[in-house]
């Protein structure tokens, strides 16, 4: 094996932060090289530095033994470096070969030639096993099939060096496993993957060698079968934690939410988003919602506060339907929301935490009369919510943009369950979070459980679900697939729900 | 036989009319394309419409009137992505402060060059110009082949722009900025650049309507004299579903309104004539309020792109 990629002492500074900071990396001719490291490690920095996007403040990057120095995007590609982002970036409008042939420039042809093109895309899918079909628009593709046209997108522009950043992140179980295939096929031939991710299962499967990054830092280079997950759980978090998760065993108790026949029509009425949903989440028990992301979980969460009017069904709340209430009746009730979205719909970034905190509530008397906020009441409820969740902020009067992400989730986490609620409706609580945010957060949720409350958690990380859930209900397609115990379920039956399978159908065949 | 020869003149009437409007969607499109919204079309015609008079007064050739146009929306152009793509300005409120500038500017700098006078000075004009044969046609053949020469130019400009934008690499390029700059600027292509390029040849296009309407329509330049037809351009590239055929169809169904109104008013109507010169700006409402839903605009339409 020869090196191909090497990397020598990279800083990348901006403004105020350091991103990486004297990191080497070396990378081998067909092997999956991983980076593993929390969010903010600085993984993706070093490889929008590989890929021309970034520009490293110092340091040197050596190809084949080359120094190389792009000054964009194109330099890369022209090297060989393609990179598959998180967020991919494709234009759903346009077809396949569009995509691809985006930003090309063979010979100074002014005539796009989408023929050939095409063709060469349907030889290189055939090659690598993947099915697709060039002239089909990304618009209609699902998400498995979208990280594929990336994927040819990048070897279509001649890349020989792969670079994947948390590709699995938007998969079911079973599309990784079918990407897991496909980049076996491409290091076998001879191309070489650099793969980032912070699941630990993941990598130990897929990678041969894996770079640790901490706080921008290279914490060391190991073989995959050296090491064991939790010594790379150590090495990401620079300390021991818990994976797994202590709660009381709890007896059945009275139902809290009864959700019957919930149905949304979509946007124009031909399909549904919500079709026929029947759920009940009992009080001191925590509902799971499973599902890849974009299939009706939204929905369901903006309908039940109160935030989309469902065409037809019911949710029995207490005395309240919680369909024909609005949101702050329904907030009012005893019902608190983790909103998917801690930026947009969760905080209000520009506000100080303080204004934040009682966002929820500050028109009820104990906050103040005449529509005068009682300044002593509010100063006094924040610094005990900052004092009570660890919220890391200098002060009450902190912006809540200047919080880190694990801050601001702990902020809006501080609000909602300091309102004292029956119900509890969480969605993504700890999407992007780094494992420590994670693990604090995982307990506070498990500790409302333990005291009684009910909880309805949606979460597209089935790790999460299956930890936290007393029952996981798996959505597709705006239908429930199935609900099942994590005691009596495997990952392969979730992950078949996940993809359309009904449950009763997967025991049926079993 | 009699309304079809009267109906062939309203026709040509309509082509003529509708020439400004199809080049100022045209450059509309261009910038729309690459996610540029500038609603300043009407101050960026205005001031052609001035320095088409201004050129052809001085060089006494009504082309070199059009090249001074198009240089001067080249100028405005320029401006306008200087603060919209480099500084990032908000770019309704810049297109707004074109149009005010536009307006201001033109009648200041015309007032200074000729004075406030009735003598209306001779310049050169367009002159129509037949296309042998073709416009033997009977009927219609007056009609489309006997324009003047800007006419022809701006209707051979719509297969031209359509293969641009539909069959060039560039073209695939310009629609991806637009569409989504971020992935464009990952696949190598400079963003502003781009952008910079779409603004500056689109306000030239726009200009050359402007142009058209000094030293074609009418012959010479009255203040405000593009009444609005910068925002009925914008009406048209929506209606057009952001493709140059369908602009070239809505410039003709707009100005069809301008062409009844007047001939409803030499018919000596009953209708006050307020309400028939009204008619092309209702015509344009309706038409959007009732197609508008079902075009789909590029995806990232008037924000400002951001490197890293």
């Amino acid at each position: 094996m020869s090196t191909v990629l090497e990397m020598k002492h990279i800083c990348k500074v901006f403004p105020g932060v350091v991103a990486n900071s004297d990191v080497c990396l070396q990378v081998e001719k067909g092997e999956v090289h991983t980076l593993l490291g929390e969010n903010g490690a600085g993984k993706s920095t070093l490889m929008n530095c590989l890929c021309g996007l970034y520009r490293p403040t110092s340091g040197e990057i050596l190809i084949e033994g080359k120094p190389v120095e792009f000054s964009s995007a194109r330099d890369a590609m022209a090297i060989g470096i393609g990179m598959v982002h998180q967020h991919f970036m494709l234009i759903p409008t346009m077809t396949v070969v569009e995509n691809c042939l985006i930003g090309a420039h063979d010979g100074n042809k002014m005539r796009l030639d989408l023929k050939t093109a095409a063709d060469h895309i349907r030889k290189l899918a055939e090659k690598y096993h993947m099915s697709i079909d060039p002239n089909a628009k990304v618009g209609d593709l699902s998400v498995g099939e979208r990280q594929r046209v990336e994927i040819i997108k990048a070897l279509f522009r001649g890349a020989r060096i792969l670079i994947l950043d948390e590709p699995t992140a938007v998969l079911t179980p079973q599309e990784t496993e079918e990407l897991f295939n496909m980049i076996r096929s491409l290091t076998s031939n001879g191309f070489t993957v650099l793969f980032i991710s912070h699941k630990l299962n993941e990598v130990k499967e897929i990678s041969d060698r894996v770079t640790v990054l901490r706080l921008g830092r290279v914490c060391g280079t190991y073989n995959i079968q050296d090491c064991e997950a939790s010594d790379l759980a150590r090495m990401m978090v620079g300390r021991d934690i818990d994976l797994s998760i202590e709660r009381k065993t709890q007896q059945r108790s009275e139902v809290l939410l009864s959700i019957s026949h919930l149905t949304l029509d979509s946007e124009g009425g031909k399909t549904r988003d919500l079709d026929d949903i029947c759920l009940e989440v009992h009080a001191g028990e925590i509902l799971g919602i499973a599902g890849v992301d974009g299939n009706g979980q939204s929905e369901l969460v903006d309908c039940l506060t109160g935030l989309k009017k469902a065409t037809s069904g019911s949710a029995h709340f207490k005395e309240l339907d919680l369909l024909k209430c609005s949101t702050r009746k329904i907030m009012s009730h005893g019902l608190s929301h983790i909103p998917q979205d801690r930026q947009h719909t969760g905080l209000i970034m520009p506000m100080t935490l303080m204004e934040n905190f009682i966002l929820q509530d500050y028109y009820r008397p104990e906050f103040g009369k005449f529509g005068m906020l009682d300044q002593k009441v509010v100063n006094e409820y924040s610094n005990r919510l900052i004092h009570d969740f660890g919220v890391k902020t200098p002060s009450r009067f902190e912006l809540a943009q200047n919080l880190s992400g694990g801050n601001q989730q702990k902020v809006i986490i501080a609000r909602e369950i300091s309102r004292n609620p029956d119900l509890l409706v969480a969605m993504h609580p700890t999407r992007g979070l780094d494992v420590g945010a994670i693990e604090y957060i995982h307990k506070k949720i498990v500790e409302q459980r333990d005291s009684g409350i009910g909880i309805l958690l949606v979460s597209t990380e089935i790790e999460e679900v299956m930890k936290l859930s007393d029952r996981v209900a798996v959505m597709y397609e705006g239908r429930i697939m199935g609900i099942v115990k994590p005691s009596e379920t495997s990952v392969e039956e979730l992950g078949l729900m996940m993809g359309g399978m009904p449950l009763t159908q997967i025991r049926k065949s079993a | 036989m009699e309304f079809l020869s009267t109906f062939a003149g309203w026709t040509a009437t309509d082509i003529r009319l509708a020439t400004p409007l199809l080049l100022a969607g045209l450059g509309l499109l261009l910038m729309n394309l690459a996610g540029i919204l500038n609603i300043g079309a009407e101050g960026t015609m205005l001031i052609a419409t001035l320095m088409a008079v201004v050129g052809s007064y001085y060089t006494g050739s009504v082309w070199l009137g059009m090249l001074f146009a198009m240089a001067s929306g080249a100028l405005v152009g320029l401006l306008f992505a200087f603060l919209t793509v480099t500084l990032r300005a908000n770019q309704v409120v810049v297109g707004a402060a074109v149009n005010i500038l536009g307006s201001g500017l033109s009648a200041t700098l015309f007032r200074i060059l000729f004075g406030v006078s009735a003598n209306v000075p001779l310049i050169d004009v367009f002159e129509n110009c037949s296309i042998p044969v073709l416009s033997d046609i009977p009927f219609f053949g007056e009609a489309f082949f006997r324009q003047m020469p800007l006419v022809y130019i701006a209707f051979l400009m719509v297969p031209l722009t359509s293969y641009y934008l539909f069959h060039t690499q560039s073209g695939l390029n310009l629609r991806a900025v637009g569409e989504n700059p971020r992935a464009a600027d990952t696949l190598g292509i400079n963003v502003y650049r781009t952008q910079y390029l779409s603004i500056i040849v689109g306000s030239m296009i726009i200009a050359m309507g402007g142009a058209f309407m000094s030293t074609g329509l009418t012959k010479f330049f009255s203040e405000e004299m593009v009444s609005g037809r910068g925002f009925i351009a914008l009406a048209a590239v929506i209606f057009g579903r952001y493709k140059p055929s369908g602009i070239m169809l809505a410039a003709i169904v707009f100005m069809a309104g301008t062409v009844a109104g007047n001939v409803l008013l030499a018919s000596s109507s009953q209708i006050p004539y307020q309400f028939l010169t009204m008619l092309p700006y209702i015509l344009t409402i309706v038409v959007l309020a009732t197609f508008a839903k079902s075009a789909v605009s590029p995806a990232e339409l008037g924000k400002a792109y951001k490197r890293g």
